[in-house]
């Protein structure tokens, strides 16, 4: 069969703009398996494979465009679960195009494969036509603790159930699925698919437990006690960081972890909710990254009017190219070059928030330009509410009831990068605990390099 | 699915619970909080710590029907379940080397204050206790208090039993009468730990305050719970509850817990209007 040659991707549909700013479905629709085939005719099947090398979890990429070529979707599935848990997560949230994408052949001259949007129909298929339950795996006789089922977790348990282990997941909150249920909204990532995956993972034997704080209701020490023979801590980032200016305590001031999780987690944002949230006429989002797109376009669809504020310029936002056009196509207004140096406020609610007008100079440790101030140059925005988002730092309660766990002067886990191995022996850790705030696909790279140093560390014992 | 073993109604609308909770009756400590889901949908809604058996596994916790949650919550029934219940979170009172404290509780406060002031009893510290209620109706734990302390004052708001006055006033005349406290511990309403700080302060006194501020997942992860304290963002799940009452802008609390207070009122008539109805 000859290759499709054309130079771009196939155009992935979407929900119109401005019908989707006004709902919390999914603005991404999928590809039809038309579509699909179409697409993954444009992979040149090469014999070194560029793309799995740009991929943190090594799928074989182009074994599984070649299945969808043949319409075997469930055997591109099959090719994909092999190196991941989560496909319909990561087809939906990975920034491809600097990952796989960024490797592909055919993105010298035009267009790369659409990797990430193959990988996510090849997902929905599975999850739509496949009912039998996958096989559970041999019991090999070994227990392994997983702390946290975000993304990092799901994965270290899933690779660890494959390989015959019973894993036990501890879980804080209600709901399993970490940052994939609190913080990625609804619209870029429904919460079935996140429960399917997960489902996924409990078909092959992995045992999940909520409402269990490691650190608090149980300790890492007693999980040895308790006859787990390794442990992977996988817990996340945890607080929200603030600007530290005046006028942050007032009402109407949100972090992008607490204004995110009411309406993800807790699903504020319907009007049956049992938690609040406030729907604002006029919000400003502190921020650049994809958690700053993923608040405004929140707020956005709960009505208000949304203004970023970042203090660089558009090159330079840390978010996904896509997650910012998205944001703009659907009306979310961007101030660059504007520092937020004070929140004003009226009877104890947000009122006005002032920046300090910047401009760029040479680049700073972090290969950016660095922004600097322009001198007696301030502007003010009316506002009613603010949603900081800024980054997070290190939740305390592991680090503060684990002995002999080393911490760097941030307080993420000191790990070797390796195998995800601590300080302590038999603990592992991986994602943002150990990172800081990164990104899904990161974490789960973290999660699968863990769980093969488990299997590695359990097997010589 | 946590079970409710027990459940008593302590005044007309206060109730208390005892739930089964093994895991967390194992390591609960006085001053630590819970966090607990009556339904599927529900909020997360935190409660402090009232009380716990290891042997049994049991915590009890004691609410005050203010909105739709509580509401919820106190239409449960003995053998019924609740949907979630997890903790202990926060840090435990600081209770060590303790000699001579004050405690001082205000209305629902005081279920949260009894298990500091027994605890603080059982290690042979004098406990001085000042409990106050708006009418003798809605006293509670009176002799659970009068087991604990060493001398028990109770002041309602409008003298129908006790005392009649606010708690400061028998704090202040403690204070002045030349009682040398280690420390004052104060649970109840912002307003009142407010006025026991303003009381305790011009003597010095350490004053430890318990905060209880709005918070969603209570395990250091979205921030809602945060203070100011010693001009610092603290929060109140991981850093708390219990703060130096010196430190903590009350003023600013007060403002942010009342952020919430419309759509509160609304669910809680909607609630009780469900109710009503026999749905």
């Amino acid at each position: 069969m000859a290759a499709n040659m054309s130079l771009k991707k196939n155009e992935m549909p979407t929900q119109p703009a401005d019908v989707r700013s006004a709902n919390f479905n999914e603005v991404a629709l999928g590809y039809t398996a038309e579509v699909a085939v179409n697409e993954a005719e444009r992979c040149l099947n090469c014999k070194h494979m560029p793309c799995v090398s740009g991929c943190p979890v090594n799928i074989h990429i182009p074994d599984f465009i070649s299945k969808i070529k043949e319409s075997d979707f469930e055997g591109a599935y099959g090719v994909i679960a092999q190196s991941s848990s989560l496909p319909a997560v990561c087809g939906r949230v990975c920034p491809q195009e600097t990952q796989c994408e960024s490797k592909c052949v055919r993105g010298i001259k035009g267009e790369p494969v659409a990797i990430g949007r193959l990988e996510r129909f090849v997902a929905d298929w599975h999850n739509q036509n496949q009912k039998d339950a996958p096989e559970k795996p041999q019991s090999n006789g070994h227990k392994v603790a997983v702390i946290g089922s975000g993304p990092s977790g799901l994965t270290c348990a899933g690779d660890l159930a494959k390989k015959g282990y019973s894993v036990t997941i501890f879980e804080a909150f209600h709901l399993s699925g970490g940052v994939l249920v609190y913080g990625i909204p609804e619209f870029r990532l429904p919460k079935k698919i996140v429960e399917k995956e997960v489902n996924n993972l409990k078909e092959l034997g992995v045992d999940v437990v909520t409402n269990v704080v490691i650190g608090k209701t149980i300790t890492i020490d007693e999980l040895f006690e308790m006859g787990f023979e390794a442990v992977f801590i996988g817990s996340g980032a945890g607080l929200p960081r603030f600007m530290g200016i005046p006028g942050e305590a007032l009402n109407g001031v949100y972090s992008a972890n607490e204004f995110l999780t009411r309406n993800n987690l807790m699903k504020a944002y319907r009007e049956d909710s049992a938690t609040p949230v406030m729907h604002a006429k006029k919000a400003v989002v502190f921020g650049g990254g994809n958690v700053a797109m993923d608040a405004a376009r929140t707020a956005k669809r709960l009505g208000a009017d949304v203004t970023i504020v970042y203090r660089r310029t558009e090159k330079e936002l840390p978010a996904r190219r896509e997650e910012v056009e998205h944001a703009m196509e659907e009306g979310i207004n961007f101030k660059f070059l504007a520092n937020p140096i004070e929140i004003k406020g009226e009877n104890g609610w947000v009122k006005q928030i002032v920046c300090q007008e910047m401009k760029l100079s040479e680049p700073d440790e972090s290969g950016r330009a660095r922004p600097i101030p322009i001198e007696g140059s301030t502007t003010v925005i009316d506002a009613d509410s603010v949603i900081v988002s800024i980054g997070t730092s290190p939740n305390p309660l592991i680090k503060d009831t684990t002995k002999g766990l080393e911490v760097n002067k941030w307080g993420c886990i000191v790990v070797d990068e390796e195998t995800g191995k601590t300080s302590r022996e038999g603990v592992y850790a991986g994602g943002d605990a150990v990172t800081g705030a990164a990104t899904v696909i990161l974490a789960m790279g973290a999660g699968k390099t863990a769980a093969k140093a488990i299997d590695e560390y359990i097997m010589s014992k | 699915m946590f079970k409710i073993l027990s459940k008593k109604s302590l005044n007309p609308t206060v109730t208390q619970m005892d739930i089964e909770a093994p895991l967390v009756a194992r390591k609960a400590k006085a001053g630590q909080f819970i966090i607990l889901r009556v339904d599927e949908d529900g909020e997360r809604m935190p409660l402090t710590v009232a009380g716990y058996d290891r042997e049994k596994g049991i915590v009890r916790i004691i609410f005050q029907v203010v909105g739709a949650t509580t509401e919820k919550l106190n239409h449960k029934n003995e053998g019924e379940y609740i949907s979630d219940f997890v903790g202990p979170l926060g840090r435990p009172t600081e209770t060590e080397n303790l000699k001579k404290v004050c405690i001082v509780g205000g209305g629902v406060g005081c279920a949260i204050a009894l298990p500091v002031a027994q605890q603080l009893h059982s290690q042979g510290c004098e406990v001085h206790s000042i409990i106050g209620f708006r009418n003798k109706d809605l006293v509670i734990l009176e002799d659970e208090f009068k087991a604990a302390s060493k001398t028990l004052t109770i002041m309602t708001d409008d003298g129908s039993y006790g005392t009649k006055g606010v708690v400061t006033e028998p704090l202040k005349a403690a204070l002045e009468s030349g009682e040398e406290f280690d420390e004052v511990i104060t649970i109840g309403p912002l307003i009142m730990m407010k006025f026991v700080v303003a009381t305790t302060k011009p003597f010095g006194v350490k004053t430890t305050v318990s905060m209880n501020p709005v918070m969603i997942d209570g395990t250091g992860m979205c921030g809602g719970c945060r203070l100011t304290v010693d001009g610092k963002v603290k929060f109140a799940c991981v850093d708390g509850p219990d703060f130096d009452g010196f430190l903590v802008d009350f003023d600013e609390a007060m403002n942010r817990n009342s952020a919430y207070r419309n759509f509160e009122r609304h669910a809680y008539e909607d609630t009780c209007n469900l109710f009503n109805k026999g749905v």
